[in-house]
């Protein structure tokens, strides 16, 4: 194993291997020292972060950080890595990278054409060398579009998962926060329930409600009910109009094992999910989440850092073409993220290397009553993301997750961000709300005390 | 300057959708001002929240269960656990599942002069709310023990510990040889439940048991569970416990019982 050097004054240090010195030069968080393998001091870290700042780009193709030969996500990042495309940066350091990066020669046309060229552990060195506003600058240069029944991700514009969950899936009640989030213009991202039951029948009965929802009101939406894969997979073959597939994924095979999930079992949920053919404007499928932390919970970790094993999660999620990719950045808890600064550097780390690794990344703006941290933070986390150029955000029924029990950005916050950054809706969804009058011209809310037409008699049917 | 012959416009935009309300107990239908929440909702989330934080760091008070617990007859021992202070157990849940050396001394020493090693033994731990069990510990347990009478179950000392996580019981039940654990512990708050009580059960424990051979009662509190339901479904699962000599998944699905996420 190479050991890495840097001298400070009279003080060598020394980083054993790649994923020891990708651990030091991490920017603190509790996870990182929960697994016993962050920088001692602030001054070790610096020393970390210098030493991968002379380190070549390429080093991370000839020294992986989990072995090639047990790990298929190593293999898959490996197997899959294109040279060519790595070409216009091949030659820099880290630290010369993060300077190219934050260049005028880096624009989305030239990000776009490098990500295949890079690795997650390329993407995680140069992130650990970036302060927030490289992130927020590098993540917005970047340009992610997909496409099912809409277009997400392009410049301007900030989509909204519509999450209505309800603990006990109970579809009067699932509809009751859809009606609520639909006539706050919330829904473009997707219309997504977690569900609190992963028995297939009572899936299927969601994907139907969902589905009949978004038909009825012709809303050009997507759906999903994000059971695990395989409960998805046999409501496909029960016939159930899934649209998106959803599975949370991590950054190593043993953590995905952990998921109960193998990279060919994405594929075949892919290609389930294709062959029903219901988009309309494209056909990315699959809708992923993530999380720093989660190899680590899983007890496989290798002794990486959480947000180097983060941004090998995305090498899975790119491989299958997604819709949406989300990391849930503060759902794990403080024993990985502590506190609202640990959440918000992470929640634009993920962002940003997610971009920069050719994903359409969202952000789960979200915490736990454990966690410190409050609405406060999670208004600066979500205000910064907006300046990055984040393709989605959650919405619930003001931030209050009455099923997984967490707080997360609510309909109004959406409003907010998009009323000060001039964000609109997928540009699709966002004819549906002017043609039913839920925003007006401006883009703001418009409803007041008469409801839009179609949603007069679905209100006189529920009560 | 203000025409007093034109009405107001009211600055709160309320919905017409409030009805809704009672199918969920989201919290749909809160009205805008402008595109933003208006105060009454935004300053009743900062409440719930408020309560839940204040949960996850009110002290266990353990001086006061205990002659809770000493009035009503039982034996009570004081512990902490591993972790020193809130903020360390909150970002090393390993401190939390073990016990500091000195209460693992005051323990070892109360097991050696024990008659005979007990069939159950009570932990009392605050988890990730105290509050839950100021309000809940005591009471359940008055539930509970006609029950532990009728069914002649030989108690051991109760453990009241303080930053304990779950699997602290483990290694209490593993000190006093006691054949089942069962720890009382404050579950993770949610914002309409900063006070809701865990009771999880482990037959044979010692130091290293998995999750999935645990029993688990959620949810115990004023507006959840009941104290005197929970305490059916514990002493049901006790017998069978000690019936089968197991406990965990085995025992689950009789039980209709599941494990949540909560301070483990």
């Amino acid at each position: 194993m190479p050991v890495y050097r840097h001298t400070i004054g009279s003080t060598t240090y020394r980083f054993n291997g790649l994923g020891d010195l990708l651990a030091k030069a991490s920017p603190a968080r509790s996870g990182d020292q929960l697994a016993g393998i962050a920088a001692v001091d602030a001054a070790e870290r610096v020393a970390a972060q210098m030493a991968l700042a002379d380190l070549p780009l390429t080093t991370f193709l000839n020294e992986t950080v989990v072995p090639y030969a047990s790990d298929d996500v190593t293999r898959l990042i490996i197997d899959t890595h294109q040279p060519a495309a790595l070409a216009p940066v091949a030659h820099l350091t880290v630290g010369d990278f993060r300077n190219w990066l934050l260049g005028d020669t880096a624009d989305a046309t030239a990000l776009a054409a490098l990500a295949p060229g890079l690795t997650p552990e390329m993407a995680a060195a140069v992130s650990k060398l970036m302060r927030i506003q490289d992130l927020i600058l590098v993540g917005h240069k970047c340009r992610v579009v997909t496409a099912f029944r809409n277009t997400i991700g392009l410049a301007g514009r900030m989509a909204t998962r519509l999450q209505p969950n309800h603990p006990t899936d109970d579809p009067t009640g699932v509809a009751a926060s859809i009606l609520d989030g639909l006539l706050y213009g919330s829904g473009d991202a997707v219309i997504g329930i977690n569900p609190a039951s992963d028995s297939t029948a009572a899936v299927i009965t969601l994907l139907r409600m969902l589905d009949d929802i978004i038909q009825s009101y012709r809303i050009p939406t997507q759906s999903c009910v994000l059971a695990h894969v395989t409960t998805q997979l046999e409501a496909i073959t029960q016939g159930a109009p899934v649209d998106l597939v959803f599975q949370s994924i991590a950054g190593t095979q043993a953590a995905n094992a952990g998921f109960g999930v193998t990279l060919d079992l994405l594929g075949e949920a892919r290609d389930a999910a294709l062959s029903l053919k219901r988009g309309t404007l494209g056909d990315n499928v699959m809708y992923f989440e993530t999380g720093q932390g989660s190899a680590l919970s899983a007890n496989a970790h290798y002794g990486v850092d959480q947000q180097t094993l983060e941004a090998r999660a995305y090498a899975v999620a790119r491989h299958f073409k997604p819709l949406l990719v989300n990391t849930v950045v503060g759902f794990i808890g403080p024993e990985y993220l502590y506190n609202g600064k640990q959440i918000i550097r992470a929640g634009l780390e993920d962002h940003c290397c997610g971009k920069l690794l050719g994903l359409p990344m969202g952000c789960d703006v979200c915490y736990t009553n454990h966690a410190e941290a409050d609405q406060d933070d999670m208004d600066v986390l979500l205000t910064l993301l907006g300046a990055a150029g984040c393709n989605y955000i959650m919405g619930i029924p003001g931030s209050d997750d009455i099923m997984l029990n967490y707080q997360t950005t609510s309909f109004h916050d959406a409003l907010y961000i998009r009323q000060v950054l001039g964000l609109r809706p997928a540009p699709e969804f966002e004819a549906w709300l002017h043609q039913l009058g839920i925003f007006d011209g401006n883009n703001r809310a418009a409803v007041t005390s008469a409801l839009p037409e179609p949603f007069v008699r679905t209100l006189a049917q529920l009560t | 300057m203000t025409n007093p012959l034109v009405p107001h416009q009211p600055v709160v935009v309320a919905n017409p959708w409030e009805t809704l309300r009672r199918f969920t107990a989201a919290r749909i239908a809160l009205g805008r001002a402008g595109g933003s929440l208006p105060t009454a909702p935004h300053l009743a989330f900062q409440l719930a929240h408020a309560q839940a934080r204040d949960a996850v760091q009110l002290p266990l008070d353990q001086a006061g269960v205990a002659s809770d617990l000493q009035t009503r007859g039982y034996q009570t021992v004081c512990l902490h656990s591993a972790a020193p202070d809130r903020a360390t157990y909150l970002q090393r849940p390993d401190l939390g599942r073990r016990l500091a050396e000195p209460s693992r001394e005051t323990l070892a020493a109360l097991a050696t002069h024990a008659a005979a090693p007990p069939e159950l033994a009570f932990v009392i731990g605050d988890g990730l709310s105290a509050r839950a069990i100021h309000e809940n510990a005591v009471a359940f347990l008055d539930q509970i023990a006609p029950r532990l009478r009728a069914a002649g179950w030989h108690l051991g000392p109760v453990s009241l510990v303080a930053q304990a996580r779950v699997a602290i019981g483990d290694e209490i039940g593993q000190v006093l040889g006691a054949a089942i654990v069962v720890i009382l512990i404050g579950e993770r708050p949610g914002l309409s439940s900063p006070d809701s009580l865990g009771a999880y059960l482990t037959y044979g424990p010692r130091i290293g048991v998995t999750d999935a051979q645990r029993n688990c009662i959620s949810n115990i509190r004023a507006a959840g569970l009941s104290h005197e339901a929970a305490a059916h479904k514990l002493a049901y699962l006790l017998d069978e416990a000690r019936r089968r000599k197991l406990s965990g998944v085995l025992l689950k699905d009789e039980a209709g019982t599941r494990l949540p996420l909560s301070a483990d």
